[in-house]
């Protein structure tokens, strides 16, 4: 290309005490590029970011604006530059209204005093026009869908006079059609000469729009080029640094006739779940594939008491379940490992006993005294039998590593009565090694246990290695089945792109 | 995701030193300081029997405040109603003598009346936190503004009761409780150390103080736990209520009286006793121990001022000084651990 | 940009309603004498909500402001009496500042310690309240030894009306003074980049922090403003009584509260306005002065306060309720 590109990364390394955050990274942004940084959680991709904008300094290595270094970065350079980060809480303003979060930032970068509502109506209308969105202009940005929050943080990209809009996570909120509706705002974006960097961990919608892909593993670029280039299965490859998984995980037979451990017959929730019907019996481990927004982690929270709009049988071990809450579903046997393991799942400052009895407070003070005895005796097995690394029980889980955090969420269910295990993304943000040992101690469980699982992941190869079956999920409703010999990571693959197909139609 | 990395490095120190033992040894030691510096100081005054004596009356009130204080904010809340509570709980009681003893005067009343009116106390108090946990559980008001209007209610309750002054003459009985003694000891000191130790066990033994703190810590992960966060807070503010009509009972008897305005300094000081205490307004951390010591410390360090003769109002400055001295050093020290 | 929003309208009706009603049950509430004197106690609690009302915009609350009121009051007349000197605007010019000094002391704290706003206002309270007691006096200055200026000042009147009796009545010129600050609120809450910067910092002070706002002048801007407007109000309220008491105000920061959650402020910020705050002055004070006139026994008062606070922060945490998934 004749012109300089419009970012240039030279060798840029960080480091945090002694963790190597980047490590010698090199990457290029041309001009109105669609580019997909993929990578799991701690792979690099957040501190790159940070570094494009101009909050963390790298340690080494140089950036170039059209072929120019511009010094040091800091933030308002960074800006100048026309770099615009959209990060995953959107940074909106939710109390006030969409023109107000369109301008605020216009109006503090010409360090104006006053406000001109008039000129801030016409640049918020202009901007949503040339995005060939509606919006009500006077809506406050609480009352807007997810969608409709995310292309008001374009919008103000776009009014600050971007080049390069930095999408952190950007589809997590949004459902298939909506997804759709910002993939057509970001290609008009391109069409005006702003390039994109999307950066995700879910490259799934990705593949759909970019051109080009980077790929980060361990703070290292570990692949790159056009799309065309990779499918998901190498992404993945890339991202997780794992071979293809030939492993097959079988459900020991069973009775035909025996009492599944979980019954679902025609179970709606709300606008989200319909009509879904589905049996997982005991020792089987089942997933649930499907894009963002398909309804899974809705109908997980239906089945854990967190949804009151439930209609529809569900059954545990052949008894109706109907929770009125979450102690109703603990009670009946159901455990639930959810998405968000650092806002959901643990209790930071505590200890490692105090969040393993937590969900089951019930057995080990069956009055009000807490028999701290029995507690630690079990917490110390439970201690084991998940091979959590830390110098002992008492110690805080924020002192533990992603993978041993994610060790104890799981761990504390085995201190319940559990019979049915919904794990929603097991493994999300934890290192390899870690992986394979949570998917055998899953495992473990089902064959000793006699426990069910249902497994909800992104992650086809995990899915495609660790299940027995694996459902898919599409707008709500259960469309399709793989199991035994069926169930590859190609036809998984070929099933998810069936369902994008059908819903881009 | 960063704190994750800081154990590997200088991890078992940190976590000793920031334990909350060692916050109530670091109290320990200032007690100490101050008893050392107040005898220096004053030897004759300060070491006088009549000097002890007279802190083992009066600080039981506020410690029993100060820990239903740290209740309140163990699941990240606040009481700003207690005094309005205590008042009304001994404003209800001697409304109660009045009432049963009609023309004959309060006086006379025996034991069974002051039980009866113990009890009536107490259950006001626990009705006013059921209220208070009420209002904040199911109708999710913040605990700052559901308990600044119910205490207003509350004392607007005593004025109506009273129709202003205060009421005088409690049966002897009641007078006991605030000033008498089992073997030497002042019966308030008596109570106050009861009631530590069995709050003491119930919020570090019990399933009752972890599930309070747990949902202090991340409500939301409380939820993901089974944890009934309604419910949990509901008793937590029945149990603060009571300490607070507790406190109010001790307050009429050993004064002798009851009126709505009584102890309104006291709110202050137990909101910073409680964080002088090693509580987190924020919630989740928070201990008994840690609360009756900062309350001895600042009790040992006004009764010397007043020994010294500096004004009350200045010993407020005193107070209202030390909470922003203590807020400013938690978060340097928060700041220097991250 | 929408003059009025729909939460001010509803305020209004629930104003209109009450007034119908009180009216009905005794109808010398419409008489000129009760409405005026209604509004001359607007004055200084509207005054100090307006100041709360800019803490609880920006996520904060505030019960220190009373005390800087009595600071602002009581040190100025103290000293007015001591140099003998006699005059309006440099007395209140110091009374605003020495408000706005204190304000800036809050800010300091909550933003250099990151600390809740209730804690810290709570210490500055005392604090402040404790020195000026124990420091400069506990007596109050009576209308014999008060400033003639400032007991002038005071009485001044827009209106005056005479009575059948021939008594004469009027309304105070203090109302301009609020009516212009409530003005002025409104011009810079809304039409300033500072006043749009407290409204964001409320709605989210890491967004505010990552769009540019320099948020600790916003929140210097904030305790200062809402500490300076308590000084002037405390040394008004002194002119409007020719009396300065240095306990005074105690317990008043609960009405003051109550007035703006009143008017649909939101204790987690980033809501408010003026005019609502304005109106929910207007509907406590109402309410507090018509308990006589209903025939309410006035030790009623506290609790019609507290159940009012109730009920508006009700209304309000059912609007802002948040959902825990």
């Amino acid at each position: 290309m004749a012109s300089p590109p419009l970012i240039e990364l030279r060798g840029i390394s960080k480091r945090f005490g002694g963790v190597r955050a980047l490590d010698d990274v090199s990457m290029t942004i041309e001009r109105a590029e669609i580019r997909c940084l993929a990578g799991e959680n701690g792979s690099g991709k957040s501190t790159l970011i940070k570094i494009v904008s101009g909050v963390y300094q790298p340690d080494e290595g140089e950036i170039l604006f059209d072929g120019k270094s511009p010094g040091r970065l800091d933030p308002a350079t960074s800006i100048a530059h026309g770099i615009q980060v959209i990060y995953q809480d959107l940074s909106l303003f939710p109390t006030l209204t969409v023109v107000e979060n369109l301008f605020l930032n216009t109006y503090l970068r010409e360090r104006q005093k006053t406000v001109d509502w008039r000129r801030g109506r016409r640049m918020a209308r202009e901007v949503l026009d040339r995005l060939d969105v509606d919006l009500d202009l006077d809506a406050n940005v609480e009352t807007l869908p997810a969608a409709g929050r995310q292309i008001v943080a374009i919008a103000r990209a776009v009014l600050a006079e971007a080049r390069l809009i930095i999408m952190d996570e950007p589809t997590t909120a949004l459902t298939g059609r909506e997804v759709e509706r910002m993939f057509r705002i970001v290609r008009d974006l391109q069409q005006q000469g702003i390039a994109v960097l999307f950066v995700s961990h879910k490259m799934r919608e990705m593949l759909e729009i970019s051109e080009a892909l980077s790929v980060f593993r361990n703070g290292k670029k570990v692949a790159e080029g056009p799309i065309a280039e990779f499918d998901e299965r190498a992404i993945t490859r890339a991202m997780t640094g794992r071979d293809l998984n030939t492993g097959r995980f079988a459900a020991p037979r069973r009775d035909r006739d025996a009492t599944p451990r979980l019954t679902l017959e025609g179970v709606s929730v709300g606008d989200d779940v319909h009509d879904v019907s589905l049996r997982v019996m005991p020792g089987e481990v089942v997933g649930l594939s499907g894009r963002i927004g398909a309804g899974r982690t809705t109908l997980a929270k239906a089945i854990f008491g967190l949804r009151q709009d439930v209609t529809g049988r569900m059954e545990i071990d052949g008894a109706r379940l109907a929770p009125a809450s979450v102690s109703d579903a603990i009670a009946a046997g159901v455990a639930y490992v959810p998405e968000d393991r650092l806002s959901e799942g643990l209790f930071l400052g505590r200890s490692i006993r105090d969040n393993a009895i937590s969900a089951a407070m019930d057995r080990y003070a069956p009055r009000l005294w807490l028999d701290a005895g029995r507690a630690r005796t079990e917490t110390e097995r439970m201690f084991d039998d998940m091979q959590i690394v830390a110098p002992g029980t008492d110690v805080p889980v924020s002192t533990l590593s992603g993978g041993n955090q994610q060790r104890v969420v799981i761990g504390r269910w085995l201190m319940t009565d559990a019979r049915l295990l919904i794990l929603n993304g097991p493994t999300v943000g934890v290192d390899v090694g870690s992986k394979e040992q949570i998917h055998g101690i899953i495992h473990g469980l089902t064959r000793d246990r006699g426990l069910a699982v249902v497994m909800i992941s992104d992650d086809l190869p995990e899915l495609a290695a660790n299940c027995n079956r694996v459902l898919t999920m599409e707008d709500g409703r259960l469309t399709g089945e793989l199991a035994g010999d069926a169930l590859t990571e190609d036809a998984l693959e070929a099933s998810m792109a069936g369902a994008s197909a059908r819903e881009t139609a | 995701m960063s704190q994750s990395g800081t154990v590997e490095n200088d991890g078992v120190g940190r976590l000793l030193l920031r334990s909350s033992g060692n916050t109530n040894v670091q109290l320990g030691v200032i007690c100490l300081l101050i008893l050392a510096v107040m005898t220096a100081l004053r030897p004759d005054m300060f070491l006088s029997s009549y000097n002890f004596e007279s802190m083992a009356f009066f600080m039981p009130e506020l410690g029993i405040l100060s820990v239903a204080m740290m209740i309140a904010m163990l699941t990240g809340g606040i009481d700003l109603s207690i005094i309005g509570v205590a008042n009304l709980a001994g404003i209800t009681a001697g409304t109660l003598f009045g009432y049963l003893a009609g023309e004959a005067g309060a006086g006379s009343l025996g034991a069974g009346a002051v039980i009866l009116g113990v009890g009536v106390g107490l259950i006001v108090g626990a009705l006013a936190g059921l209220l208070n946990g009420l209002l904040i559980s199911r109708l999710r008001i913040t605990p700052i503004l559901a308990t600044l209007g119910t205490g207003q209610v509350f004392i607007g309750l005593c004025l109506v009761l009273t129709g202003g002054p205060a009421i005088v003459g409690f049966p002897a009985g009641w007078t006991w409780l605030g000033n008498g003694k089992i073997a030497a000891i002042p019966v308030p000191l008596v109570l106050f150390a009861v009631l530590c130790v069995a709050l003491s066990l119930l919020l570090s033994r019990t399933s009752f103080g972890l599930r309070l703190k747990l949902i202090g810590t991340n409500p939301k992960a409380s939820l993901f736990a089974g944890i009934e966060r309604g419910r949990m807070i509901v008793w937590s503010y029945i149990l603060t209520g009571g300490l607070a009509a507790m406190a109010g009972i001790l307050l009429s008897a050993r004064t002798n009286a009851a009126k709505s305005d009584y102890g309104a300094s006291y709110l202050l000081q137990a909101v910073l006793i409680a964080v002088l205490g090693g509580t987190n307004p924020a919630g989740g951390k928070g201990n008994v121990l840690g609360v009756a010591l900062a309350v001895i410390s600042l009790t040992l360090l006004s009764s010397g001022f007043q020994m010294m003769r500096v004004s009350n109002h200045l010993i407020d400055f005193v107070w209202g000084a030390f909470l922003i001295a203590v807020i400013a050093l938690n978060s340097l020290r928060g700041r220097k651990g991250r | 940009m929408k003059l009025f929003n729909n939460a001010d309208v509803v305020i209004a009706l629930i104003l209109l309603v009450a007034m119908v009603f009180i009216g009905l049950v005794n109808p010398a509430f419409w008489q000129l004498s009760n409405i005026f004197s209604l509004l001359k106690s607007n004055v200084v609690i509207g005054l100090m909500a307006l100041g709360v009302l800019l803490v609880m915009i920006s996520g904060g609350i505030d019960v220190s402001f009373t005390a800087f009121a009595v600071a602002g009051m009581y040190l100025v007349v103290r000293s007015m009496v001591a140099l003998d000197y006699d005059g309006v605007i440099l007395p209140f010019l110091c009374a605003t500042a020495i408000g706005g000094l204190l304000g800036l002391m809050n800010a300091g704290i909550i933003h250099k310690f990151n600390m809740i706003p209730l804690i810290v206002t709570l210490g500055t309270a005392s604090v402040v309240r404790g020195l000026v007691l124990g420091l400069v006096g506990t007596s109050n200055v009576n209308i014999n030894q008060m400033p003639d200026a400032l007991i002038a000042f005071g009485r001044t009147d827009i209106a005056t009306l005479e009575r059948a009796n021939g008594t004469t009545y009027g309304l105070t010129a203090m109302i301009a003074i609020y009516v212009a600050a409530a003005l002025c609120m409104h011009l810079v809450l809304t039409r300033t980049m500072i006043g749009r910067s407290v409204y964001a910092y409320g709605a989210d002070p890491e967004a505010a922090k990552r769009v540019g706002f320099k948020t600790g002048r916003t929140m210097i801007f904030v305790y200062c403003t809402a500490g300076a407007l308590a000084g002037f109000a405390g040394l008004l309220h002194s002119s409007m009584i020719w009396l300065a008491n240095p306990r005074d105000f105690v317990g008043l920061e609960l009405d003051v509260i109550a007035a703006v959650v009143l008017g649909g402020a939101s204790i987690f910020g980033g809501r408010g306005t003026v005019l609502g705050t304005v109106l929910g002055v207007f509907i406590l004070v109402m309410i507090q002065n018509s308990l006589i006139l209903m025939g309410i026994d006035t030790t009623w008062q506290r609790v019609v306060v507290g159940a009012m606070l109730l009920a508006a922060v009700t209304v309000t945490a059912l609007r802002d309720r948040r959902a825990l998934v």
